[in-house]
């Protein structure tokens, strides 16, 4: 089980306690309108499936049910940092050297 | 004053209330239990819920919370309990007042008085859930029982209150005194938690305190 550090709790808590909400980072086109089909879709359905960082969305479901952010590594499932919505992240994986 | 539609929910007429755990009946069960028993349960019932949401980080809105209340703000993961009344944090952006039952409704008036044209939101949740008060020398056993949260005094001090996962379902814990915790309840999973604890607290004898 891993343990999990909630950004508003400002602890560490139990997996148990959080969902995790896809990928984070995606912001809503600000006049759908104006979206090509193509744009539109692949706002709504298409989603990065990185070997590496992953910036994703959890919830503390259990806790204060807030979203936050967390910086996950997909191959070893480390979670590098968690921080709230709006902030930008440390670790990315251009700063890693990685290929996004 | 905002437009909200504030109106007494309570019934005054004398209408009957039950419990979300009138059915257990556990009236009937006080006295009942093991001599010394390891826990004991009190169902808190009909009291004042009021969810309070506003923006923490604002001056205006904490003060505007302790002129109503006189309880000021608390920070993250805290309870604050004088007398009857306890305001507990709940979010970055979402506290829980709780008033002795039939004064929610002067609450809210007063606290929508302070806060006046500030961006927030009270909402009366009285109804939907409530709170079994446990003590005794074996409730942190029960308690660890069934939640996997490290419920240590180390880590979980007297003021502490924490949402989580405990036993199938989530709850908050709250600890208000050296053996007395409390657990908040939603309505639907009353009996769900009064059938867990009579499991979980057999080994150490349950008794019930009106």
């Amino acid at each position: 089980m891993l343990h999990i550090f909630c950004p508003h709790c400002g602890e560490l808590r139990s997996e148990e306690e959080f969902h995790a909400s896809g990928q984070a980072h995606i912001p809503r086109p600000l006049d759908p309108n104006a979206c090509t089909d193509a744009e539109w879709g692949d706002y709504m359905f298409f989603r990065d499936n990185p070997r590496g960082l992953h910036h994703e969305l959890w919830i503390h479901a259990a806790g204060c049910r807030q979203y936050f952010n967390a910086t996950r590594d997909t191959v070893t499932y480390e979670i590098l940092e968690t921080y709230k919505i709006g902030e930008q992240p440390q670790f990315t994986a251009k700063a890693s050297g990685e290929k996004v | 004053m905002t437009a909200a539609n504030v109106y007494q929910q309570r019934p005054t007429t004398g209408a009957k209330a039950e419990s979300s755990l009138h059915h257990a009946d556990l009236a009937s069960l006080v006295g009942k239990g093991r001599n010394n028993a390891g826990v004991t349960v009190r169902e808190k019932k009909l009291l004042g819920h009021l969810t309070i949401r506003g923006d923490g980080h604002d001056a205006a809105f904490a003060a505007g919370v302790h002129k109503a209340v006189g309880i000021e703000l608390p920070g993250a993961l805290q309870v604050i309990v004088k007398g009857e009344t306890s305001l507990q944090w709940l979010g970055p952006d979402e506290w829980l007042l709780i008033v002795p039952g039939g004064e929610e409704f002067a609450a809210e008036q007063n606290l929508r008085a302070a806060l006046g044209e500030l961006h927030i939101q009270i909402v009366n949740v009285s109804g939907g859930q409530q709170i079994l008060e446990l003590s005794g020398p074996n409730v942190r056993d029960v308690l660890m029982k069934s939640t996997s949260y490290d419920v240590h005094p180390n880590n979980f001090p007297v003021g502490k209150a924490v949402g989580t996962v405990f036993a199938k379902s989530q709850l908050v814990i709250r600890h208000t005194a050296e053996d007395t915790w409390e657990l908040l309840i939603r309505r639907s999973f009353s009996d769900y938690w009064w059938l867990w604890l009579q499991d979980a607290s057999a080994e150490f004898g349950l008794s019930v305190q009106a």
